[in-house]
């Protein structure tokens, strides 16, 4: 038989070459943009891109909400599904986190016995508005099986429509110092990155992680090996909730006031970061790392094209091709692979 | 000459048909795939207006033979004569111009669309304006349909139709090509008797046009009711033809199972030991009933009968993926309501399904993780973490017992072959130390030697107590490793043969009732 013949050394030689890790490729492409940047403005600005601190401050804050967003977005789109809530949950959870946050020198404020708590108070009720939503995704995406763009985009509606009803649509300003610290200086970008980093952990050595990738990998064969997809599903969406929730927060906090309109379209951003970053579609593929520098990929961009003069509307232009691209690019690779 | 299908499409409509003595004749037709030799200079012949029937047991070639007709697979090698004339298909719309068609199993109908609509798609009737003319459309499938005694609204949707009335259209569709050949696949699987009457007086009608009919089948009774002419396939080779009534049944058996069995099978004689596994009256509604065994430890259990006789459906309702609607699954003489595949787990039992690709593997995910993907709780988890030292090592472990050809752990499992991606997925369930294992088609698709192996390791772990229900369309493989075995027809058991008493031809009876 033909078994014992394994050629041994065939089969370490092949184990030598070690796949690097698919963020290596986004990586590069970040450089890449960022060198681009760079030259293009010695060119047309004569002037640094990269060596202004305070241009890469800005840069990095203004995504970080997209990433902490992303970081739940991709998950459920590892899990073969989406989320279009998220960015309805911001709004929500900002204008609760806020009603809560006033401080009580402001004679009109939401809740007039309920001001000056502690900070803790509402970030928490904040991030628990973000994983009602999530919770309601989830159910119904679980239960009903209805389908998640489906399921979340009623959500999408309903959470906005909430975010207004909350006080008529009007702004919530006047928040206590406490609350508004997350969002001051750099904090955001701490939150996103540490945010990050317990995520790659929990996808890549827990047990909830790796049945997050078995369901999108193949959701039949995940079934069958005992895993019980329905309570999942909602795990997932409950995290995806709790992360949009936490973003809310930050949002409120930085703008130092709650807004019903705060997080619109970024939902579809956090989707862009978290494809551009490698995770696919389809399900069963993506990694944080990845969706953390998609996410400042969006970043260097918007930076870059201020930076260079560039119209705001071109730049929206110019963005959608990228995310087209970032699938384009995906699918290319895998049907190769399919081939090879 | 081989001529071009439109040439053909020229010549059949200007009436120059020249009468060849066959309707189809196809001459030592090969077919290979990686592996497999499919179909091995195999010969038919189809006469105008008769039904020739297909028979054979599962992998005997009749569906490969099936979908070169069709043109959806081209012969490697043999001739392929068409109203006498040689002719080449390259695709399913090249055979349907040259007047081939063929009513799928799975039908190919849009079930939002109308009935209508799905018969004339790509020829809708045209008005002048480039709109599409659904007064015609209406009037040209009453026609056809008053032509062949169908009873159907042009207009309702398909989706409303039941499986018969949609098989009507298929028909009605294939017809409206004005198709010479007429292609079904085991038609009547998912009819009533009162269906099948209305279709077998439709097929009669089609005879009666000239149409020539292949039917394909697994029902003997069907054969002798409706076949003028049957063939029968074993292993990919021709075996014979014979007229339909003068045949009788126990030669058609012997025709489709007269096969030496020349595989060595290594099923060890060990001690059976306890009953592990008694299930009684299990049915799931509409699909098996009345199905009742006993399992015992180090015994292997082997399940026979044909496709779509209900073996993996109760392989899946054992293991909660379909729970059962009546009956009772006892375990170690405890009853279990099998809800959910979490519940089968925890009680020991362990499934290798039938569709490796589809409910067997992640494909896009590694080694590691498709093997380890079962046992990630209980002892594997710590703090929430997954212990994944540990469990590399037991992985790694289970490789090398295996022997599974892989350059390492973190090679995704597409890129494994047949073999190695079941050795995978055995793996798999022996990290969660079954009790109870079922096997449904352990060894298909996969290559001799890596079958000789699977074939040992089912053995040795009969040997180590584990009790085994192994599901198999090979009948060899069936009758060399099996302690008993289970026959199932159409939903029911049909009876439970020891190894001693058992052979082909009563498999086969038992199988095809």
């Amino acid at each position: 038989m033909s078994l014992e013949t394994t050629p041994a050394p065939a089969a370490s030689a092949k184990g030598r070459v070690r796949r690097l890790p698919p963020e290596v490729n986004i990586l590069i492409v970040l450089i890449g943009m960022a060198l681009m940047f760079e030259a293009l403005g010695w060119i047309f600005e004569r002037q640094s891109f990269l060596f202004n601190i305070l241009r890469l401050r800005i840069m990095i804050l203004q995504v970080s909400v997209i990433g902490i967003i992303a970081i739940g977005v991709t998950q459920v789109i590892i899990t073969g599904g989406i989320d279009l809530s998220s960015g309805s949950i911001v709004g929500a959870s900002a204008m609760v986190g806020a009603s809560l946050a006033q401080s009580s020198d402001y004679t009109h404020a939401v809740y007039p016995h309920l001001t000056n708590m502690p900070a803790l108070v509402p970030i928490l009720m904040g991030i628990i508005v973000g994983g009602l939503g999530g919770l309601i995704n989830g159910g119904l995406i679980a239960w009903t099986g209805i389908p998640p763009f489906i399921a979340t985009l009623g959500t999408y509606v309903s959470i906005r429509g909430f975010a207004k009803w909350y006080t008529r649509g009007n702004p919530v300003s006047f928040l206590t110092p406490q609350f508004d610290y997350i969002g001051s200086g750099i904090v955001p970008v701490f939150i996103f990155l540490i945010c990050a980093a317990i995520f790659h952990v929990v996808l890549g050595y827990t047990r909830y992680g790796k049945f997050t990738y078995a369901i999108g990998a193949n959701r039949q064969a995940a079934r069958v090996s005992g895993i019980n997809i329905k309570r999942h599903l909602l795990y997932v969406y409950v995290i995806a909730g709790l992360l949009s929730g936490l973003a809310g927060i930050v949002t409120a906090a930085r703008a130092q006031s709650g807004q019903s309109g705060m997080g619109v379209g970024y939902e579809l951003q956090a989707i862009a970061a978290a494809v551009i970053g490698g995770t696919s579609l389809t399900g069963g593929v993506g990694r944080i790392w990845g969706t953390v520098f998609g996410t400042i990929i969006l970043g260097v961009v918007t930076s870059g094209f201020t930076f260079l003069n560039i119209n705001d509307y071109l730049q929206e232009m110019v963005l959608g091709g990228i995310i087209v691209g970032a699938v384009i690019v995906d699918q290319y690779r895998q049907t190769r692979r399919a081939r090879a | 000459m081989m001529l071009s299908p439109t040439t053909m499409k020229a010549v059949r409509e200007s009436g120059a048909v020249p009468q060849a003595p066959w309707l189809m004749e196809i001459e030592g037709v090969s077919k290979s795939f990686p592996g497999v030799k499919a179909l091995d200079d195999v010969s038919f012949q189809l006469r105008r207006g008769t039904v020739h029937a297909l028979m054979g047991e599962n992998g005997a070639g009749k569906s490969t033979l099936m979908k070169i007709i069709a043109g959806i697979y081209t012969p490697d090698s043999g001739t392929f004569k068409l109203r006498g004339q040689p002719i080449r298909l390259v695709s399913p719309l090249d055979a349907l111009e040259n007047g081939i068609a063929m009513i799928h199993q799975e039908l190919n109908l849009m079930a939002p669309m109308t009935v209508a609509e799905n018969i004339w798609i790509r020829r809708e009737p045209i008005n002048r304006f480039g709109f599409v003319n659904h007064a015609k459309m209406h009037r040209m499938t009453a026609a056809l349909f008053s032509d062949l005694n169908i009873d159907l609204d042009p207009d309702m949707a398909v989706g409303k139709l039941s499986i018969a009335n949609r098989q009507m259209v298929e028909i009605a569709k294939a017809v409206s090509y004005e198709s010479d050949v007429l292609i079904m696949d085991e038609p009547t699987s998912a009819l009533t008797d009162k269906e099948v009457a209305h279709l077998f007086a439709i097929i009669k009608t089609l005879r009666a046009k000239g149409k020539g009919i292949v039917y394909i089948t697994h029902k003997m009774n069907e054969l002798f009711e409706i076949a003028d002419e049957v063939s029968v396939f074993r292993d990919g080779h021709y075996v014979g033809t014979k007229d339909a009534s003068t045949v009788k049944r126990e030669d058609i058996i012997r025709m489709m199972v007269g096969r030496e069995i020349t595989q060595m099978f290594p099923k060890d004689t060990v001690p059976i030991g306890d009953v592990v596994l008694s299930v009684q009256d299990l049915g799931l509604k509409g699909v098996f009933s009345g199905v009742s065994f006993d399992l015992h430890k180090g015994e292997i259990l082997g399940v026979a009968g044909l496709v779509g006789s209900g073996r993996s459906n109760v392989a899946e309702t054992l293991f909660g993926v379909t729970p059962a609607t009546s009956g009772t699954i006892s375990i170690a003489g405890q009853q279990v309501a099998m809800t959910s595949p979490q519940v089968a787990l925890a009680q020991g039992l362990g499934f290798l399904t039938e569709d490796r690709k589809e409910t067997g593997c992640f494909l896009i995910l590694d080694v590691q993780q498709n093997m380890q993907v079962a046992v990630l709780g209980g002892d594997y988890l710590k703090n929430g973490f997954v212990r994944q030292t540990a469990l590399t090592h037991v992985c790694e472990a289970m490789r090398e017992a295996l022997r599974i050809k892989t350059p390492n752990m973190q090679e995704r499992v597409e890129n494994l072959s047949g073999g190695n991606q079941q050795k995978v997925l055995i793996g798999r369930w022996l990290l969660t130390k079954p009790r109870i294992l079922i096997l449904d088609e352990p060894t298909r698709g996969i290559d001799v030697g890596a079958k000789a192996e699977i074939h040992r390791m089912v053995s040795q772990l009969a040997g180590q107590g584990v009790g085994i229900i192994m599901i198999s369309s090979e009948m060899p493989e069936i009758l060399g490793m099996s302690d008993r075995i289970l026959v199932m027809h159409e939903g029911r058991a049909t009876g439970i043969l020891s190894r001693a008493e058992a052979d082909q031809v009563k498999i086969m009876e038992l199988a095809s009732h």
